[in-house]
């Protein structure tokens, strides 16, 4: 098993064919792939962690779950909320850093803190030449020449494996609690959540689950007493409401309600353009809502994958967003667009970027197109 | 500053290039007269200075189309300007370039409150976005000091950031998409008011890029409710060394303000006797503003305060209206312009770990002794970002050349300590040279790639960012040897 940076630079430059690049293997979104197996997971530890600078630096084969231990003991957490896709999977992986930065996994805090993204302060890689390459670095503010940083985040690993990320960290709160509005249409329930997110009360997570809207308030205790309170006023006109102190918002990072299904999809179109979503998916579809409206999660089992496929991916290039398969059988993810199509311009310049980090196009080829 | 010679070749056919441009664009968009170019001779860095030999004023995305185009065809640089505010220099012309001014294209073009975004030209300033939206209570987060003049489109090339940014992040933390015209012409739609992409992150190599990867000419930026209220409070601490401790423990107690300002003697005195923002006089300062209401307010303070009272402060003051916050960060914001009525002064950028404030103001005290050049210092604490002023007179011969190597040690000893060269204001040719202290040559050559594809020919702001021996390999022919 590789170990170290070098060995994975050396494995890269030696390679004869092409690679698919492994953390957990909780996330092997898109076509199935043929080549060895690049696998991450021995690159593991935390290099460095700053408390007082809300920093921490990771080998990208670290496992999340040991990074949110080791921060919890400090009062700190990641912000964005990395979703696991195990669950929806049903892979027996565990997931690592390096395959949430490189997915740019964020789940319902991304409407109030940031996606994981914009918690990448640097990173490390190594790119399809086996080139070792460092961007950013890990300091908050840093415009120091071009953000590869940001570049490597959601590439997929096919500009580059990911071998260290430095992030920004934030403090946990005191308190949570959720605003919970039963039984609405996901219409009213977008106009609801854009109510909430609208006001100055600081909403961290805002979905439709199970037909009921969530809204959470995290913070000191006197303010999220506060703010609820005055949540469930502003919200009064959209139905009945009440407090869960206890809502457990995994639910809904994790899309639960659609686990099981044989098909799944994650939508972001912006949220006033959620319900139109909903409305086109035939009646056998189960979905869940988050980010005010603009994230959602379709899933089903059985009928026409290909259909429902194209037809989500249409609505989403008129609306203006993007659809992904994120699950489905293997004969349907080999002959459809996993990810949205996108303008020929867009393509020619993606192509071009992977074409110069990855000359011999070794790197999980082929996953993006 | 080393800049590319001037291709003589492109100058002697500047009346040829005039004609095309005025065929594409309205007369008083094309400024060719020698006189009327000087107005574009330099940005904020007025240390270097060098008139165009053209200047264009689109209107529209498809103008900016239709020059970039012919500019392409021609072979000749373009230097892409937002209002000229860029402390780097990196709005600086050459004598061969066309300098792309989008100053006339300041309209609003959507405001989505339900969505919560707006979709602008770029030349308008940041603080007009904020003015676009005030009246429904929202704003657009991030706040340079400029934000009065500063335009979004060189806010989105320099990635800029602002007192708030602890918070609400910086310019890319904030932007969703933007409307890009490729040096060829081609126009490009990347991102929107949806989240994230759905492929490569585009939008997030291009923030940030300095102008060089194409022309940004209409952005969709996130707004935000206003918070329901803010107060700054104003404290004195003995030493820099104690402020820097204080700010660390408030960190690390988990409250995590909006805003952590530091200034030391100098800036206090300066701002002081500029802004009367009623400062205590004292060796080191802090602005440290919380939000909410006025019941968050007080609990947050009442944690803060709890761990200033322990560093022992020699003042504390917390604002008691409205009018006194703002008189407050009216000064912080003037700091730049206050010290600039006393003296001219070259303004640092560099990010460092926060552990490493103390070390390196204790550093930079020494060096400023060694130059004999005095240096303020004023900051945003709670990332470290720092932004030690060195004075120096322009008229004394050989003092600009000393304050460059004096700010040339201080962005190193930022580097060494594990920081960065620049945290907000960009590296433009001013921190040009200093590139490969940071990064590797394999570093700079994957940025270069990017360069490299979005412009083959290097025409777009040339000889900005990378060092100009590191980029010649890569730079276009219509170059002459330097």
């Amino acid at each position: 098993m590789l170990e170290t940076e070098a060995e994975v630079a050396e494995f890269i430059s030696g390679a004869t064919q092409p690679l698919i690049i492994r953390g957990g293997g909780t996330r092997s979104v898109g076509r199935p792939l043929a080549g060895d197996v690049l696998e991450l997971s021995g690159l593991s530890g935390v290099t460095l962690y700053e408390p007082g600078a809300l920093t921490i630096v990771v080998r990208s084969g670290t496992p999340v779950r040991e990074i949110e231990d080791l921060l919890g003991t400090e009062n700190q957490r990641l912000a964005f909320e990395p979703y696991d896709l195990s669950g929806l999977s049903g892979a027996s992986g565990i997931s690592t850093i390096g395959g949430v930065m490189a997915t740019n996994a964020s789940g319902p805090r991304r409407i109030q803190a940031g996606a994981a993204r914009d918690y990448a302060l640097g990173v490390r890689f190594v790119d399809g030449t086996g080139t070792i390459i460092k961007n950013g670095g890990r300091v908050m503010k840093n415009v120091t020449g071009y953000d590869l940083v940001k570049l490597m985040m959601g590439s997929r690993g096919t500009l580059g494996v990911l071998t260290e990320v430095s992030l920004k960290v934030l403090p946990s709160v005191e308190q949570t609690t959720t605003l919970v509005i039963k039984k609405v249409s996901p219409h009213k329930a977008v106009s609801a959540m854009s109510r909430a997110l609208s006001s100055p009360y600081e909403v961290s997570g805002a979905a439709w689950i199970s037909g009921a809207v969530w809204l959470r308030i995290e913070g000191f205790s006197a303010s999220v007493a506060y703010r609820a309170a005055a949540l469930q006023r502003v919200l009064s006109p959209f139905g009945e409401n009440y407090l869960m102190p206890d809502a457990d918002w995994s639910e809904v990072r994790d899309a639960k309600p659609l686990h099981g299904l044989d098909n799944v999809w994650r939508v972001s179109v912006k949220p006033s353009d959620g319900p139109a979503i909903l409305n086109a998916l035939s009646s056998d579809c189960q979905t869940l809502m988050d980010w005010g409206g603009g994230l959602i999660w379709v899933g089903n089992t059985g009928g026409d994958v290909c259909a429902t496929h194209t037809a989500l991916q249409a609505h989403t290039a008129v609306l203006g967003g993007h659809a992904t398969l994120i699950k489905a059988p293997e004969t349907v993810r080999s002959s459809v667009s996993i990810f949205q199509p996108e303008a020929s311009d867009i393509v020619l310049l993606s192509s071009q970027l992977r074409a110069r980090f990855d000359p011999r196009q070794i790197l999980n080829r082929d996953l993006l197109t | 500053m080393l800049m590319p010679v001037p291709d003589p070749v492109i100058i002697s056919q500047k009346k040829r290039l005039v004609e095309r441009l005025r065929k594409v664009l309205p007369a008083n968009a094309v400024i060719d007269d020698v006189v009327e170019t000087r107005a574009y001779e330099c940005d904020a860095l007025t240390a270097y200075r060098c008139p165009p030999m053209i200047a264009v004023l689109p209107s529209s995305t498809r103008e900016v189309s239709e020059i970039l185009r012919i500019c392409h065809e021609e072979s000749v640089p373009v230097v892409p300007r937002g209002s000229g505010t860029s402390l780097a220099g990196g709005a600086l012309p050459t004598a061969d370039c066309v300098v792309l001014g989008v100053a006339r294209m300041t309209e609003v073009l959507e405001t989505d409150y339900d969505n919560r975004f707006i979709r602008v030209q770029t030349g308008r300033t940041n603080l007009s976005v904020t003015g676009a939206v005030e009246e429904k209570d929202f704003f657009y987060a991030p706040d340079p000091s400029s934000q009065l003049a500063c335009a979004i489109s060189g806010n989105i090339a320099m990635n800029s950031g602002g007192a708030h940014c602890l918070k609400y992040g910086v310019t890319t933390n904030n932007l969703m998409g933007v409307t890009i015209v490729q040096m060829d012409g081609t126009v490009l739609k990347i991102g929107g008011a949806h989240l994230d992409s759905g492929s490569l992150d585009l939008l997030g190599v291009i923030c940030g890029s300095e102008g060089q990867l194409g022309v940004v000419t209409e952005a969709t930026l996130r707004i935000l409710h206003k918070p329901e209220g803010a107060r700054p409070v104003l404290m004195g601490f003995d030493s820099a060394e104690i402020a820097g401790a204080c700010v660390a423990d408030i960190i690390k107690a988990g409250v995590l303000p909006v805003a952590i300002e530091f200034m030391d003697r100098m800036l206090i005195e300066a701002c002081e006797d500029f802004a009367k923002a009623d400062y205590p006089l004292c060796e080191a300062l802090l602005i440290v503003e919380v939000e909410g209401s006025d019941l968050e307010i007080d609990a947050q303070l009442a944690l803060i305060m709890e761990i200033v009272i322990a560093h022992k402060p020699v003042a504390v003051r917390e604002s008691a209206s409205a009018e006194e916050s703002a008189r407050i960060w009216a000064g912080r914001k003037a700091a730049f312009s206050a010290i600039g009525r006393i003296n001219d002064y070259m303004c640092l950028d560099g990010t460092i770990p926060v552990s490493e404030l103390a070390y390196v103001l204790k550093r930079i005290e020494e060096m400023s002794r060694k130059y004999g050049l005095a240096v303020g210092n004023v900051f945003h604490a709670g990332d470290g970002n720092i932004h030690p002023l060195i004075c120096y007179d322009a008229n004394r011969p050989g003092e600009l050349e000393t304050c460059e190597k004096f700010g040339a040690e201080v962005l190193k000893l930022c580097v060494d300590v594990g920081g960065c060269l620049t945290g907000e204001h960009g590296v433009g040719i001013e921190k040009r040279d200093l590139m490969s202290y940071q990064y590797s040559p394999e570093d700079l050559a994957a940025q270069m790639v990017v360069k490299d594809v979005f412009d083959s020919k290097w025409l777009l702001n040339p000889a900005k960012v990378f060092p100009l021996t590191v980029s010649k390999p890569h730079r276009s022919m219509s170059f002459a040897a330097e």
